[in-house]
């Protein structure tokens, strides 16, 4: 059952990994705003296909 | 009738400026220009997300020249290197979901603009940009264009960042990380039980709670015992104190339990406490953040000014640099920023945000004028008297009321309760543990912990923000924003009401138009109708809404006097609108009434004049007012209004006219002086020196985002008539708070006995007392909503 003293001191460590990251993120400024993310994740990233199309033929048209 | 909306904006569409493009309609050609640059750069998905998310862009010509000045972009600038600058904007028309996506496209729209990022709460954007291909005056432009342009003012000119203040999150991060990992290895101790692998590991693991427990206890609860140790210092016995108390008593019990192998120690609750006790002050803290009341008069004014050279050149300087004898070229809608002499031949300026009046005041060359007025109409100069900081407003402001803090003069009930709590307390614990050393050492020290440990002094420290908070955010969603907690215990023991007159207990929206003089034909009303299309005058844009609707006819000749009236031809008709001496009818003083006279081919008519509306509810809002409140209207006007208001509100009301601002001021002085706790109400700045002297002033605002920083209190000029409501809602959260005073006194009652007769362990105290804060803390909450349900 010694292997316990092994095993507790691995999970605090974990855990204070997980606390270092958290106090990272903090310092980032990561939290300080926590409404926009939540509206900005709905946007549709489809005009990026729309503009590579478009240049795709202003440059077929340029060959020709 | 069909009303057609805009649709990028949603304002209603006048038939006339109708423009219609792609098959949509647009109130004007500004809407449909920004409809225009979105549909070509494929950004059209702008409208998706809201319906009609615009706003129409607004004539910037040579407002933002001062951003070639190097000075002003480096102060602006969050970060420059040679090829990327960063810039943070203010953009108060940012709204809804459309407004962050387009703003984050932006890079579509510019070239050299890198990313761009919202904040939405702030209402602020990041923009990262690339000066060799665009510079900060095009972004600027570009946002303008598009309906969003930024609100650039000296805030962002003070040195030195805010360095905003994480440590609260650090700390219940850490408290969290503590408590979490305490419970987990606390689980082989609760269950008690005498196996063999329990008893060799257990110092292991009580040590190891030990080593968790001290970053808690000295990092996350050091709050605690600065506050503490100040107040001590001080003299003063605070709320912090038995918690501090506690805390540390708690920890040393629990080290002495390990140390000599007596218990287990109170570890888990210890941690358990502090983290709750943070999370508590977290949440106070976001409440009053949301409420956020931190503006600085200096945001007012516009932060770059036209200086004139004596050579006849114009530069762009910042206000601080102003100095007497300079001249300004001051254009239509801007700011006048220090007093001054008009040196142009006429001017007309708008002084609502010092007098509350929104009718222009027209002055003539070489009269004063006053800083905080608006420009309107042409370009006028001025020169300079007086430097930013000597003038008139910031006389009022710097004057010494301004600078005293309300806080420190009032004595919040908690600090009050504390005082008796505190030394209570720990005399009962030290007269317990004298009596009980005799009996049994073992219980008296079980006794001594528990009685610190079960009296909870965190249901003392946790109802004031709790409640106060939730109240502060039930009115904010009732449009009545204070500036914070202290304000609503304030609220409670107001006993006397002072009212100023215009702006106030007057609306600005609605003015009731009455016609005096002969009889106009509808032939000749028609004319009227016609002229005062053409003028953008307040009075005549009232007017014009007022006439009813006639024919369009051609104006042949069309004059708009600024400041004085209209002078128009039309079917050889002459007509002329406007004040009595451009009329030149009377020469008399319109002190009284503002009238606008109308003369047709040289025959004076008539005139219409514009009484002032008392906002609606006001007789009942006095009514029951007068029941419990002494009442007063101090104004700025003449008494012409005395016979009205006499008969409008209750016979104990005092009315007083003619007030300046100082007397304003003496007039509240002298009523605190005679004992009485005074509240005011009120709206122009020039109020702010009685409202800041007054015990609460509250600031009544058309639209809300313009106010006076010296105010506690805004409220949005629709809620006018809950003001009743607002101060019986004060009373009653003082009442919850006093009845939670009361269970939590009931619960200490029942566990200290408990505890004193030594029947309470302190595992058993430990446990009760998180018990004890939630159930506080929700009936606090439920007993504020629920009063707040009584009368809509």
């Amino acid at each position: 059952m010694s292997v316990i003293y092994i095993l507790i001191v691995i999970s605090i460590v974990v855990a204070i990994v997980f606390l270092v990251a958290f106090i990272k993120a903090v310092k980032g400024g990561q939290y300080d705003d926590d409404y926009t993310p939540s509206v900005r994740m709905l946007f549709d990233d489809e005009l990026v296909k729309n503009k590579s199309n478009k240049l795709v033929q202003t440059e077929k048209q340029k060959s020709i | 009738m069909v009303t057609t909306n805009c649709f990028h904006c949603g304002n209603e569409i006048n038939k006339k400026d109708e423009v219609v493009f792609d098959e949509k309609k647009f109130c004007c050609t500004g809407c449909k220009t920004v409809y225009e640059i979105f549909s070509q750069n494929d950004l059209t998905c702008y409208y998706d997300f809201q319906a009609s998310p615009g706003a129409t862009p607004q004539d910037i010509n040579g407002k933002y020249e001062f951003l070639d000045d190097e000075k002003i972009i480096d102060k602006l600038l969050e970060f420059q290197e040679d090829t990327t600058h960063i810039v943070s904007l203010y953009i108060p028309h940012i709204h809804c979901s459309s407004c962050i996506w387009i703003l984050e496209n932006l890079q579509k729209l510019k070239q050299g603009i890198g990313s761009s990022q919202v904040n939405f709460p702030e209402k602020k954007v990041r923009i990262s940009f690339n000066p060799e291909q665009t510079s900060l005056k095009e972004i600027v432009y570009l946002l303008s264009s598009i309906g969003y342009e930024p609100y650039i003012s000296l805030e962002n000119f003070d040195e030195g960042k805010k360095k905003v203040d994480r440590s609260l999150i650090y700390k219940i991060g850490v408290a969290f990380f503590c408590f979490g990992n305490i419970m987990l290895l606390s689980f082989p101790e609760y269950f008690e039980v005498e196996e063999y692998w329990i008893n060799q590991y257990r110092g292991f693991f009580r040590w190891l709670i030990f080593a968790l427990a001290l970053p808690s206890f000295i990092y996350s609860a050091s709050g605690y015992y600065v506050s503490a140790w100040k107040s001590i210092k001080s003299g003063l016995l605070n709320i912090d104190i038995p918690i501090a108390l506690g805390i540390v008593v708690m920890f040393v019990r629990s080290t002495i339990d390990i140390i000599f192998d007596l218990g287990q120690g109170f570890f888990d609750s210890m941690t358990g406490l502090i983290f709750f006790m943070l999370l508590g002050k977290l949440f106070q803290q976001k409440t009053y953040d949301f409420l956020s009341f931190e503006r600085d008069y200096k945001s007012y004014f516009p932060i770059a000014i036209t200086k004139l050279l004596p050579n006849g050149g114009e530069i762009a300087v910042q206000v601080y640099d102003i100095e007497k004898g300079d001249r300004l070229l001051i254009r239509n809608q801007e700011l006048i920023p220090v007093d001054g002499i008009l040196i142009s031949e006429k001017a007309s300026i708008d002084y609502s945000f010092v007098t509350g009046e929104a009718v222009p005041i027209e002055k003539k060359s070489g009269d004063k004028l006053y800083a905080g007025g608006k420009q309107q109409g042409k370009v006028i100069e001025m020169e300079v008297l007086f430097s930013v900081s000597q003038s008139y407003l910031t006389q009022l402001w710097s004057n010494d009321v301004f600078q005293k803090k309300v806080n420190q003069q009032h004595k919040t009930i908690t600090d009050k309760i504390s005082r008796f709590f505190t030394p209570a307390l720990l005399a009962l614990a030290f007269l317990s543990f004298f009596y009980w050393i005799f009996i049994d050492t073992a219980t008296a020290f079980n006794v001594f912990t528990a009685i610190l440990i079960v009296a909870c002094p965190c249901a003392l420290a946790l109802t004031a923000p709790f409640t106060l908070g939730n109240v502060l955010r039930i009115m904010g969603n009732r449009k009545f924003y204070l500036k914070n907690a202290l304000v609503v215990e304030q609220l409670a023991q107001v006993d006397t009401l002072v009212f100023d007159k215009t702006g106030t207990i007057t609306t600005n929206k609605k003015t009731a138009i009455v016609y005096e003089g002969a009889l106009l034909t509808s032939n000749e009303l028609q004319l009227l109708k016609n002229t005062l299309r053409g003028s953008n005058h307040p009075l005549s844009r009232r007017l014009y809404d007022f006439i009813p609707e006639f024919e369009r006819k051609n104006v042949d000749d069309f004059e708009e006097v600024i400041g004085k009236g209209i002078f128009a031809t039309i079917d050889n008709h002459k007509i002329k609108l406007g004040s009595s001496s451009f009329v030149k009818n009377l020469n008399e003083s319109t002190h009284k009434k503002t009238k606008v006279h109308v003369e047709i081919n040289g025959i004076y008519k008539g005139s219409y004049v514009f009484n002032n509306q008392y906002r609606k509810g006001l007789e009942q809002l006095f009514e029951s007012l007068a029941k419990d409140y002494n009442l007063v209207v101090l104004s700025g006007d003449n008494d012409g209004e005395r016979a009205i208001l006499t008969k409008m509100l209750p016979s104990k009301t005092t009315l007083v006219f003619n007030q300046k601002p100082e007397q304003k001021l003496a007039y509240i002085e002298q009523l605190q002086q005679n004992g009485k706790n005074v509240m005011m109400i009120g709206d122009g700045l020039n109020d702010a020196g009685a409202l800041a002297q007054s015990n609460v002033g509250l600031s009544i605002s058309e639209n809300v985002n313009v106010f006076s920083p010296a105010c506690d209190g805004i409220m949005d000029a629709s809620q006018f008539d809950k003001i009743g409501f607002f101060m019986k809602y004060s009373k009653n959260a003082m009442k919850t708070i006093y009845m939670s005073f009361g269970l939590s006194i009931l619960y200490n009652i029942v566990g200290l006995s408990y505890a004193v007769t030594g029947n309470l362990s302190p595992l058993v105290a430990a446990i009760i007392m998180p018990l004890s804060t939630i159930t506080i803390v929700s009936f606090v909450t439920i007993m504020s909503n629920f009063y707040a349900r009584e009368k809509k």
